[in-house]
């Protein structure tokens, strides 16, 4: 029982201690699609790792639960990554990349990021 | 196992948890781009299902985590919608 508990203490605190990693990554890293390399792998870790970790040291804790929440996460969030990593890639947002952009000629993208473009009333009116 | 104090070490946990919650929440302020606060909202909402756990270790009630899969399902069905506002309006006309 105690070794349980300890193994507990042992996989809250190297969750948290990933948390930690993927939260100053998102604040430290320069680009969207890199805040989202951290944010993702690491986050996924550490949730699923303060899961496990405190329903080890929990007494009573129904083994169904931990299991849904853990598979849940770890099907949901790299789709979710996935699909938001598109929508900032398609969407024109600011990379800085150390070599040419090897999905130039694949996907389409655009030039501005959606923040930096005219509203759509404040566009220029189209000439006849 | 009262004698290690479940409920001081989920307080100290959450306590430590507030860093990433500070950290996402800063980003998703100061973020410059659409995509970038809604990265930091995704992070944000995985350390809530992280918090959630805590909670159940400081109140000795195991229901919590199933609060966790609820939080964890709106994590992924408001993710999935951004993203689809994102594209089609960002690569829209």
């Amino acid at each position: 029982m105690i070794v349980l508990q300890a193994l507990g203490l042992v996989m809250l605190l190297v969750g948290i201690g990933f948390l930690v990693l993927a939260g100053v990554g998102v604040a430290r890293l320069p680009d969207a699609l890199q805040r989202m390399h951290a944010s993702t792998k690491a986050g996924t870790l550490g949730a699923s790792l303060v899961v496990i970790g405190s329903a080890l040291m929990l007494p009573d804790i129904r083994l169904s639960s931990v299991a849904f929440i853990i598979a849940f996460l770890l099907v949901t969030l790299p789709v979710a990554a996935q699909l938001l990593a598109r929508a900032a890639y398609k969407s024109g947002a600011r990379l800085n990349l150390s070599r040419e952009d090897p999905l130039a000629n694949v996907i389409g993208r655009q030039a501005t990021p959606l923040e930096e473009r005219p509203a759509p009333e404040e566009r220029e009116p189209r000439q006849n | 196992m009262n004698g290690l104090g479940l409920p001081l070490i989920g307080m100290i946990a959450g306590a430590l948890l507030m860093v990433p919650l500070v950290l996402a929440a800063w980003r998703m302020i100061r973020g410059p781009g659409v995509a970038d606060r809604f990265v930091a909202l995704d992070m944000l909402i995985g350390v809530v299902v992280a918090l959630t756990a805590v909670v159940a270790l400081v109140t000795g009630r195991g229901a919590f985590l199933d609060i966790g899969v609820g939080v964890a399902l709106v994590n992924f069905v408001a993710t999935v919608a951004l993203s689809a506002f994102l594209e089609r309006k960002g690569s829209g006309k």
